[in-house]
């Protein structure tokens, strides 16, 4: 299967491979696939708390070449986006970006799915984080 | 200078021999003949030709020429043995036995069968793939006709005791047909002293063209007969009718001469390089596990899983390796290789796995080039992945929840 240069680009020299803490209040992190179906991504996202950017995102993938670009191309889009403006990346501008083909959209909509997760992930931390200071002052 | 990519994907086909090609060139332009016309001189080199592949490829597998047909590859070949059987001795019985890591062109002739009012039993493999004699007897009932077990696996390479298969079968009366198309010309096969009736073999696995194989159709003790699946002219013996394609048989003949010659020899150099090969690549990464049985397997055949790296994403990595993968990615059911699952491989070593195949023309720096790529790609990816940071945090993965997708 001929795989286009995007592609290839991203699986040969991926972006922004590695982990933060998964404990850091400011990280959000998101896991998703199951390692029987061929692909699981971890693809976590630092939050400036002040302005509401992601100011950096590391992913790490178990899967084919088109899962590893499309985490990587996440990683890349997310930084500098407002959490919202995450949210609004969709799949398909994934397909477009990397040319993948029919069989690897799977993998587009994984990534969505882990930038979702990601997001979700921080914003739990955020209302609990709130919710423990609002019940450390007693209210 | 290496060849890029490297070819070590043997299994899957193999390159036709040179020596092969120089025998089938006549054949094309010069002695183009039909060798069913009886009346002139054309024909008759023509049917000369065909009658020395068939000595060649009985010489092979220990038949008689007559006992060759030739068919269009081996996917017929099972078809013809399974279904002409099948329809043939119906009135004797229904029953068929076969096992979980057949090819799929003889599960699914199997199946078709079953729709058509066969019972087909299908007997479970162990840990290598195998199955034994014992399982194949305690399968057989009074209206068992005709068992099919494989000689060797075309994914992991494992051998079946296709020699107490066969033994039993005789005992029993029941007829014994091997897919034959990884073994032949790769490993010693004899059709009396294994006692098959018929067997399965096709030219490109065994370094002769594309587009012809063969089925050995026993002709005595007992005489095998098939209801033909192609009807026609009444070519071979009436089992398989069409016009001979008498280059491509002149090269299956060739090729099966120089197996029989060649084959003790290049069985033992591609085991060594396989065995560098394997070694080569296991003892530098850790986890990483031989599908198959260790010993009882083809000679050039490795399949070799690395935990924690996916299969697909392993083949872009090493793309200057010509291998093939029990991932399944590409395919709509993201299901991994069913003859992994079938030995109980768990899905995400199924996932990881790769197959090797050695053959006649791998050089030993071809593999020496093998070993340093896969595992500096192994390193890579697994530097990548979130499962191999997970084990090495100590997290049992089987305890995670995952959301399958």
């Amino acid at each position: 299967m001929p795989y286009s240069n995007a592609i290839l680009d991203h699986y040969s020299n991926p972006r922004n491979v590695g982990s933060f803490s998964q404990a850091e209040p400011d990280i959000g992190t998101g896991l998703v696939g199951a390692p029987e179906c061929g692909d699981v991504m971890k693809l976590q996202i630092r939050v400036n708390p002040l302005t509401g950017l992601i100011e950096d995102a590391k992913f790490k993938t178990f899967g084919c070449g088109s899962a590893i670009a499309s985490s990587s191309l996440a990683t890349e889009w997310l930084k500098g986006k407002t959490v919202n403006e995450a949210l609004a990346i969709r799949n398909t501008q994934i397909v477009e970006e990397l040319a993948l083909p029919p069989v690897k959209v799977h993998c587009s909509v994984l990534a969505e799915d882990a930038i979702k997760a990601a997001v979700k992930n921080y914003q739990d931390k955020q209302t609990t984080g709130a919710e423990k200071e609002l019940a450390a002052v007693g209210v | 200078m290496l060849k890029l990519p490297v070819y070590m994907d043997n299994n899957a086909t193999t390159r036709t021999d040179p020596r092969v090609v120089d025998e089938m060139l006549p054949y094309f332009t010069e002695k183009y003949g039909n060798s069913a016309s009886r009346n002139h001189p054309y024909g008759w080199e023509a049917e000369a030709a065909v009658e020395e592949a068939r000595e060649q490829i009985g010489a092979l597998i220990g038949a008689s020429a007559k006992e060759i047909i030739f068919t269009s590859g081996a996917t017929e070949s099972n078809n013809l043995a399974l279904k002409g059987a099948a329809v043939m001795y119906r009135k004797k019985g229904t029953h068929i036995i076969t096992q979980a890591t057949e090819h799929k062109a003889v599960i699914d002739p199997c199946k078709r069968l079953e729709r058509e009012g066969f019972q087909v039993t299908i007997l479970p493999v162990d840990k290598y793939g195998q199955v034994t004699a014992e399982q194949v007897r305690n399968a057989i009932t009074d209206k068992t006709i005709l068992v099919s077990i494989m000689a060797a696996n075309n994914e992991i390479g494992s051998l079946q005791p296709i020699k107490q298969i066969g033994k039993l079968c005789k005992e029993k009366g029941v007829l014994f047909h091997t897919d034959a198309v990884q073994a032949v010309g790769r490993i010693a096969i004899d059709v009396n002293e294994m006692g098959i009736d018929l067997l399965s073999l096709t030219a490109h696995k065994l370094y002769g063209p594309k587009g012809i194989g063969a089925l050995y159709v026993r002709k005595k003790d007992p005489r095998v007969r098939l209801e033909p699946t192609i009807d026609g002219g009444g070519h071979e013996r009436g089992m398989r009718s069409g016009t001979l394609p008498v280059p491509l048989i002149v090269g299956l003949g060739a090729a099966c001469d120089i197996a029989r010659r060649e084959m003790a020899d290049e069985g033992k150099r591609t085991y060594r390089l396989r065995e560098r090969l394997r070694k080569g690549i296991m003892e530098q990464l850790p986890e990483s596990y031989l599908n198959g049985h260790p010993d009882e397997r083809l000679p050039g055949n490795a399949n070799i899983s690395f935990a924690y790296v996916e299969g697909e994403g392993l083949m872009m990595g090493i793309k200057d390796v010509a291998v093939s993968s029990g991932s399944a990615c590409t395919s709509a059911s993201l299901e991994p290789s069913y003859v992994l699952r079938a030995l109980g491989v768990g899905d995400e070593l199924a996932h990881s796995s790769i197959r090797f195949g050695i053959g006649r023309f791998t050089t030993e720096e071809e593999v020496d080039f093998v070993i340093d790529l896969v595992v500096k790609e192994v390193n890579r990816l697994r530097e990548m992945s979130p499962l191999y940071e997970m084990a090495l945090a100590g997290v049992d993965l089987k305890s995670v929840q995952w959301a399958a997708h």
